[in-house]
């Protein structure tokens, strides 16, 4: 029987936005009590005064490389670097090689997951076969076979009555379907459009290219009555749009990522292709639409788009770098330091948007730090700085940049059930 | 200039810079005037030039100013490369680095690959034009001609028509003119002018005969078809009806404004044959100078770096 005695933490309850200071006793793999002075001789004991304890984080998106790829991450590899950031439970993106568009796929996911130990996955199937955008894909195995969204992330589906069919019948299983919003002849290069990509010379991708998707998938969504969460939201354009639907009950969700939070276009001015991401990085303006959404609630959560890649992929021209940066190990530091400490949101508040808000997006029960409840929780320094360098990044991708930057605020260690992860 | 290691873009020197470039490529246009145009300045060292998109008068101007210079340049010929059998263009640049080379003047299509080299070798780079970016040598060279032609830079009005969205060399004029002083402007359809461009310092006209007879210098862009996918004009007629420097309207501009152009020419669409035969073109001093300003860039990259030849010191 393996005891934990996590002691004197600030346990953060983020459905009711409330921090209390608590010891939490963990027994295989559940929470047994919650409360001061507890006593276990024989547990191992976690000093988490002056921390923070909060539920694990959900990640709403990600990318893991196997099939296909696993040079760049595998299953195993990435449910473990996503553990050591904090992320419990994270639904990767079918965009592998080849795509995830069948109930095996989905197996295969879960079962490597399973063997990993660390973070658990939630699978995410394509929308349409191979992710080509032309046939339906096999939604309702997939879903037997453990999917809880669909998505041909990397690919906005084009043809409108295509995506009509996908929300109609994703609706059968009950199905988030995820879309990747951009409109294909808007986006000739990764950068967005604006005095920055014409003082470079790249072709821009101008913002309103996203919304322009987002706006007939949400008509769409709402004349189908499907569920519909859109990606990676990365433009003012959208935030305006997302505005628009909720305000008429739309039934849509939307995320955004820390480094479209914390980073602008300028960051391409060296031409250095670790900040080529996509969709690209946008102007201030856009910056701070995007962090008065997740304030107000017109985006709802924040996911991190890790997307690792290999340096022969990544160390190239920007014009012909893969697009994209790894994201799990950075994500709660970049976002601390970029909402919480700039005053923002408070620590609760961005706990929420990491763990209550997905599990509702997901339709799956939200974390907690209560009796009776698996164990599934984070512990965070919100007082260390530390510097991110390449050899304690645990994904097998280095592509960040934050790499050799000093960084506020890290998750010391994560539990899930019987995992337990410290970070050194 | 202290910091200056590489010639990447104009967006990287001050006002100061160029003026010492341009000085110094004064001193070598009186060079070529001489019966033997060629001084032992970078004897012993080597330059490569890396050209991955083809170029005739570029490649033999950097030659020739390489070669006047004493230096032995070499061409890399990019079509019968391993490039083609998939190799990097860092494993290319290692491999010619290893080769040990003091220089690289590299073209490329893609906007940032000097940027990218830069980072990765220990000889000096030059840029010779990166996709739609810059083109740092031919705004050097164009002020160096409009300084001979006037004196000085300050206070003309200087007019840059056309395809600016796929102009590495109206980027790069743009900079370089707002640092020495100048007024700019820029005229062409909404379609090939972008985003954002009036801040990076110049004002925009979409109607040529609106602005044409109001400026100094009339500096005409070669319509870049092979980088325009579709749509940006309706037909080469239409752009040379209402963009072209036809034999009309050059009977528009003040009598001692000047032409120019950066080559090659498409006759009959951005400019009218006539205009060879106008007294203000300076499209030829532009070829004749872009030597010397090569010249005077790569003398005082190797001044920087310490690699002068033992005569030159």
């Amino acid at each position: 029987m393996s005891r934990r005695l996590f002691t004197g933490g600030r346990v953060i309850d983020p459905l009711k936005g409330t921090i209390k200071i608590a010891d939490v006793l963990v027994e295989d793999g559940r929470i047994k009590a919650v409360g001061k002075n507890l006593r276990a001789a024989d547990a191992e004991k976690i000093d988490c005064r002056n921390r923070y304890l909060a539920p694990g984080f959900i990640d709403l998106h990600c990318h893991l490389r196997q099939p296909g790829e696993e040079q760049k991450e595998s299953i195993a590899s990435g449910c473990r670097a996503a553990f050591a950031g904090g992320w419990t439970q994270i639904c990767p993106m079918p965009n592998t090689v080849p795509p995830i568009d069948s109930e095996a796929l989905v197996r295969f996911e879960l079962e490597a997951a399973r063997a990993a130990d660390a973070a658990r996955v939630i699978p995410v199937g394509c929308c349409t076969k191979g992710r080509q955008g032309k046939e339906l894909a096999e939604l309702g195995e997939m879903w037997q076979a453990g999917a809880r969204a669909i998505s041909d992330d990397g690919s906005w589906v084009s043809d409108a009555g295509l995506f009509r069919r996908i929300l109609e019948y994703a609706k059968t299983f009950d199905l988030l379907v995820m879309s990747h919003c951009e409109v294909p002849e808007l986006v000739p290069e990764l950068a967005d459009e604006g005095v920055v990509s014409t003082r470079l010379g790249l072709h821009g991708a101008p913002g309103v290219g996203e919304a322009i998707a987002a706006m007939r998938d949400i008509l769409l969504a709402h004349w189908t009555r499907t569920r519909l969460h859109i990606c990676h939201v990365s433009s003012a354009e959208t935030v305006e749009v997302l505005r628009w639907a909720k305000e008429r009950g739309i039934a849509v969700t939307a995320e955004t990522c820390p480094h479209y939070l914390a980073l602008t276009v300028d960051a391409l001015n060296g031409f250095e292709a670790n900040y080529k991401v996509n969709p690209p990085l946008r102007s201030e303006a856009d910056r701070k639409s995007l962090i008065r959404a997740v304030v107000d609630g017109t985006i709802d959560a924040i996911a991190t788009d890790h997307a690792p890649h290999a340096p022969e992929d990544k160390d190239k021209e920007f014009s012909n770098a893969a697009s994209g940066i790894i994201g799990f190990e950075t994500a709660f530091s970049v976002l601390y330091e970029t909402l919480v400490l700039k005053k923002a949101l408070t620590l609760p508040e961005l706990i929420a948007r990491l763990t209550v808000v997905p599990a509702q997006i997901l339709g799956i029960e939200p974390p907690r730090i209560a009796p009776e409840a698996e164990a599934n929780l984070v512990v965070l320094d919100t007082e260390v700085s530390w510097v991110l360098s390449r050899d304690k990044i645990v994904s097998c991708s280095h592509n960040t940049p934050w790499l050799g930057k000093k960084l506020r605020g890290r998750v010391i260690a994560t539990l899930l059930g019987e995992s337990f992860r410290v970070n050194q | 200039m202290a910091g200056l290691k590489h010639l990447l873009g104009i967006a990287e020197l001050t006002g100061d810079d160029i003026l010492a470039i341009l000085e110094q490529a004064r001193r070598f246009r009186e060079v070529l005037d001489r019966p033997i145009p060629i001084v032992p300045v970078l004897r012993g060292k080597t330059i490569v030039n890396l050209f991955f998109e083809p170029s005739t008068r570029t490649i033999t101007s950097f030659n020739l100013a390489a070669s006047r210079l004493s230096a032995q340049c070499l061409n890399f010929a990019v079509g019968g490369s391993a490039v083609k059998k998939g190799e990097s263009i860092l494993d290319t640049v290692a491999n010619i680095e290893a080769m040990r080379v003091d220089g690289i003047v590299i073209r490329h299509s893609a906007a940032g690959v000097p940027h990218f080299l830069a980072r990765h070798v220990s000889c000096f780079v030059v840029n010779a034009g990166d996709g739609c970016h810059e083109h740092p040598t031919q705004a050097l060279l164009d002020a160096f001609t409009l300084i001979e032609h006037f004196g000085t830079l300050k206070g003309k009005r200087v007019l840059i028509v056309g395809d600016i969205a796929h102009s590495r060399v109206a980027r790069s004029n743009i900079l370089l003119l707002n640092k020495l002083g100048a007024q700019v402007a820029v005229c062409g359809p909404p379609t090939l002018l972008p985003a954002g461009i009036e801040e990076m310092g110049c004002e925009v006209f979409y109607h040529l005969d609106r602005i044409l007879s109001e400026v100094d210098v009339v500096n005409m862009l070669r319509l870049q078809t092979e980088r325009m996918t579709a749509n940006f004009i309706p037909s080469l007629r239409e752009y040379r009806r209402f963009y072209g420097l036809t034999r009309e309207r050059l009977a528009k501009i003040k009598p001692e404004a000047v032409i120019m152009h950066p080559g090659p020419v498409n006759w009959g669409v951005e400019m009218d044959y006539d205009v060879r035969e106008f007294s203000q073109t300076l499209i030829m001093n532009q070829v004749k100078n872009g030597v010397a300003v090569r010249m005077a860039v790569f003398y005082i990259l190797a001044l920087k770096r310490g690699i002068l030849s033992e005569e030159a010191k």
